[in-house]
């Protein structure tokens, strides 16, 4: 009775993706570069729950449990080392935090 | 043209279109906004899917603690507003889009036209039930107790990493 | 004594490596002395051994092979470290070790005092050492590691004192002379080499000449075979074309022109052809050839000698003169004849050279003919053998270059032509007479130098024993060499000594026109009243009425110009072929494919990967997105890839 193709969901979700993807591409803001990757996460977790709903098998929301957890301390983790780079450059502009260059 | 479908359509347009403002958007906090519109829709999403559990989940995990923690710090740092979306290496920049635009339809093509092949139709039954809470709790604490276990030092190793990352000096 | 023939190659290679490597820090000159020519000497006797075994063999079993080791064997080519003891290797073994054990003691006093002392005998070991391997080898390759370790000697005892000057250019130059053209020759000598493989697929002497007597090899192939081997020949033992590096070979010290430049070295390219002979008599065109550049040879350097000034110049050309006649005896089919004139001119032309080192020595240095005279009185004992090796020399009866000499004059008329022993003749009076202008110049008549600033001395004893045991040896060595005339029936011992190493030679050869013992006697008295009229004239001038000399040559200025500059051949080479060389290597070897080409392509190759990775580096901006985006253009290409191939 669940009448819509899945190709429909997976398609939504490459969309989020990419979009996902150019976020992280062109923004030089370190904050929305983090939520873009969010974003992508977020894509993955929609085809996880897509096909588990289809198989019938509840691994794959398992999954995104876990993908939601490790998401979470990600985040943490990350706006903590932003924090910490703020202090000394007074600013989140990945362009002048640019220290691979030697 | 069935509920289901319009409701899907209303869902993934939310989702699409909050995501495409999402990035393009000025002010960082309004992305953050936008972001958890998009969360919103994706919830709505998955109740479609009869994944119940992850439904809520995302709402209460994301929407209310992953954004609320970016929205503390975006507001806390308050980094400025002015700042065109594609300042900087601008060649660059179009080429990003038009890689991330041909990632999209490669991916689109394959699933279109692809030689897989997708079930269309699942037994209703077992796609109900494996969205119930009992059914992933039955999973997480019996077959995957390990990685549940796992999953939890990882947390707590988060916790004293960003503790220590952000906290102030020590004089 | 003949299985441990090995020991008379790998001593003198010992002494070489003791004297190279500790010789510095021996500071004693006896002691390295006595290590040179003690190895020599071990040498020699082991040789001495040899040959009393060799003699008392019957004459079938008088070719013993000592092998020491595998050299290299490759697809059916088995190359060994072994060494062939018979009639011609022996004797030649003892002239080699022999007279260069005299030399080294003789060098023992002269070298006295030079800062080189110990490198001097080093490099004469090393000599011996490379000659032995020449002469005893048992196969073409050993034998072109001695052919080249003997022009490597010369070339470093040539430049031994290799911060002088010598004529117009300097000592180094001439060291280079010799080994370059020497170098021409082993050309050749390795072209020949090459085809001996090719048409006997072997190179060991008994394998090549078994199958080169019976087999039915073409008589061309015969000819290019043997031609080549004599090019050779006519690098190492100084004929025409190639014999142009002997005189500036002087610029070496006395004795390495009495051992290399007289005695050794140059008798190699005979002691070759002597061996190869069978291949050489199976080609007449080439044997022709053989006799034609060797009387050629032996006559134009005699011209020269005639007007030279400088006292080893004179011996040099001599030397040059004589390898000729070695040559034209083996070209007309008397091989032994030929090696019977190594031998004894091996005697004779040292004696004269360490003669001429103790005059020279005794002179202070001074090595031009002009400002000598009366020297007589000065150096008795130099004096004695010197004149006794001149009369050796120039065949005065008795002595031993009389027999080797004659019967090459011999066997140049009952062999070839009536021609051929006239200019032969006529080359053995020119001898006779520059021999003797030397004689007279050097000891007689009045002293033409300044008493108070030179004082001419005897040379020590280490010095004149030799000399005294060669002149022994220059007198007495030609009695085993009587011919049939005087010592009739059962004939030439020499000869029947040498005859099983040439009898397949001796076979393919025309049968020769039975000459009467008359005709032989005529001819013998022809050509040994002349040489001594030629030695009385000559006295008679030098000695008492040098203006008649001085005159003459004024006369005939343009000759005596030719003659004294030696027909202006070093010109000749010079302008022909160096130059153009030269300028070849310099304008377009060095400038342009050196430099341009190959330097240009290297340096090319650094500036290419320069470029290229400098336009690379630009990947490594430092900018994390950069990467991203790059990753990205990985990801796209790879679903290209993937949807391509569905």
């Amino acid at each position: 009775m669940n009448s819509i193709p899945i190709e429909y969901y997976l398609i939504l979700s490459a969309f989020m993706f990419s979009i996902g993807v150019t976020g992280v591409l062109i923004r030089r803001n370190a904050i929305v570069v983090f939520m873009s990757i969010e974003l992508m996460l977020n894509s993955a977790n929609l085809t996880l729950v897509a096909f588990s709903s289809y198989l019938g098998n509840p691994i794959g929301q398992v999954f995104v449990f876990f993908v939601m957890t490790v998401a979470a301390a990600e985040a943490a983790v990350g706006l903590a080392i932003i924090i910490a780079i703020f202090r000394n450059k007074l600013t989140v502009n990945i362009d002048e935090i640019n220290i691979f260059k030697w | 043209m069935n509920f289901e479908l319009l409701l899907f359509i209303v869902f993934a347009l939310v989702a699409a279109v909050s995501s495409l403002m999402m990035i393009t958007r000025k002010n960082a906090v309004i992305s953050a906004v936008f972001l958890v519109l998009n969360f919103f829709a994706l919830a709505g999403l998955y109740l479609l899917l009869n994944a119940q559990f992850i439904a809520v989940v995302q709402i209460i995990v994301y929407a209310g603690a992953i954004m609320v923690l970016f929205l503390f710090v975006l507001m806390l740092l308050n980094t400025g507003k002015e700042e065109a979306i594609l300042h900087g290496k601008k060649p660059i920049k179009y080429f990003a889009i038009f890689i991330a635009a041909v990632v999209f339809l490669q991916v689109a093509y394959l699933l279109v036209f692809g030689s897989g092949s997708f079930t269309s139709n699942p037994d209703i039954e077992a796609s109900l039930s494996s969205g119930t809470v009992e059914t992933i709790g039955r999973e997480i604490y019996t077959k995957y107790i390990i990685p549940f276990e796992a999953a939890g030092f990882l947390l707590l190793a988060a916790t004293i990493g960003a503790l220590i990352l952000a906290k102030k000096k020590f004089e | 004594m003949i299985d441990l023939i090995h020991f008379t190659i790998i001593i003198p290679l010992v002494g070489f490596l003791i004297n190279g490597l500790l010789g510095r820090k021996i500071k004693n000159e006896k002691v390295i002395g006595a290590i040179g020519s003690g190895a020599v000497g071990i040498a020699f006797i082991i040789a001495l051994g040899a040959l009393f075994q060799l003699l008392s063999l019957p004459e079938s079993e008088r070719s013993q092979v000592v092998t020491l080791f595998n050299w290299f064997s490759v697809g059916n080519l088995e190359i060994n470290f072994a060494y062939l003891v018979d009639p011609l290797s022996i004797t030649m073994a003892l002239i080699v070790t022999g007279v260069g054990f005299l030399i080294h003691v003789y060098s023992i006093g002269y070298m006295h005092g030079d800062k080189g002392f110990w490198r001097f005998f080093t490099y004469m070991n090393l000599f011996i050492f490379a000659m032995m391997n020449l002469i005893l080898g048992d196969n073409f390759v050993v034998l072109f590691l001695g052919w080249e370790g003997v022009g490597l000697c010369s070339y470093l005892l040539i430049g031994f004192w290799y911060d002088r000057k010598f004529e117009k250019g300097t000592v180094a130059q001439a060291a280079k002379k010799a080994f370059i053209v020497n170098r021409i020759g082993d050309f050749g000598f390795l072209l020949g080499m090459f085809l001996i493989y090719l048409t006997f697929d072997s190179l060991n002497f008994t394998e090549v000449f078994s199958k080169a007597a019976s087999g039915a090899v073409p008589e061309a192939t015969f000819t290019l075979i043997a031609l080549f081997l004599f090019i050779g020949a006519t690098g190492k033992s100084a004929q025409i074309p190639l014999y142009v590096w002997l005189p500036d070979a002087m610029a070496g010290p006395t004795p390495v022109s009495a051992l290399i430049h007289a005695a050794t070295m140059v008798t190699a390219g005979v002691y070759m052809v002597a061996r190869t002979s069978i291949i050489f008599a199976s080609a007449p065109a080439i044997m022709t050839v053989v006799v034609i550049v060797g009387i050629l040879t032996a006559f134009f350097a005699a011209t020269i000698g005639l007007v030279q000034n400088d006292i080893k110049k004179v011996l040099a050309y001599s030397t040059v003169s004589q390898l000729g006649y070695m040559f034209v005896a083996c070209g007309v089919g008397a091989f032994s004849a030929g090696i019977f004139h190594v031998m004894t001119h091996a005697f004779f032309k040292a004696l004269l050279f360490l003669g001429a080192g103790s005059v020279i020595h005794g002179m202070h240095e001074e090595q031009n003919i002009q400002n000598y005279g009366g020297l007589k009185k000065h150096m008795p004992v130099t004096y004695l053998t010197f004149i006794i090796a001149a009369f050796a020399i120039s065949g005065f009866p008795g002595l031993s270059g009389f027999f080797s000499k004659d019967e090459i004059l011999w066997y140049s008329y009952s062999n070839f032509s009536l021609g051929l022993w006239i200019i032969a003749a006529l080359t053995a009076v020119m001898t006779a007479f520059y021999m003797f202008r030397l004689v007279s110049l050097t000891f007689f008549g009045e002293e033409r130098f300044d008493h108070h600033k030179v004082h001419p001395h005897e040379s020590p004893k280490v010095m004149t024993v030799p000399l005294m045991v060669l002149a022994f040896l220059s007198v007495f060595g030609g009695y085993i060499g009587v011919p049939e005339l005087f010592s009739g029936e059962g004939g030439n011992k020499f000869h029947h000594w040498l005859e099983p190493v040439f009898a397949a030679a001796n076979g393919r050869l025309a049968e020769n026109v039975e000459h009467s013992h008359f005709e032989e006697i005529l001819l013998m008295a022809l050509s040994v009243s002349a040489a001594i009229i030629a030695m009385w004239f000559a006295w008679k001038i030098f000695t008492t009425n040098k203006e008649l000399a001085e005159k003459t040559s004024n006369k005939f200025k343009g000759l005596y110009n030719i003659l004294f500059n030696k027909y202006f051949v070093d010109e000749f080479y010079e302008k022909a072929v160096i130059s153009p060389i030269n300028k070849f290597s310099e304008g377009f070897l060095w400038k342009i494919a050196d430099v341009r080409l190959i330097d240009g392509f290297v340096n090319g190759t650094a500036g290419l990967i320069d470029n290229i990775s400098g336009t690379i580096k630009r990947l490594q901006n430092g900018i994390a997105q950069f990467y991203a985006v790059i990753m990205m253009t990985g990801i796209a290409i790879i679903l290209f890839w993937i949807i391509f191939s569905l």
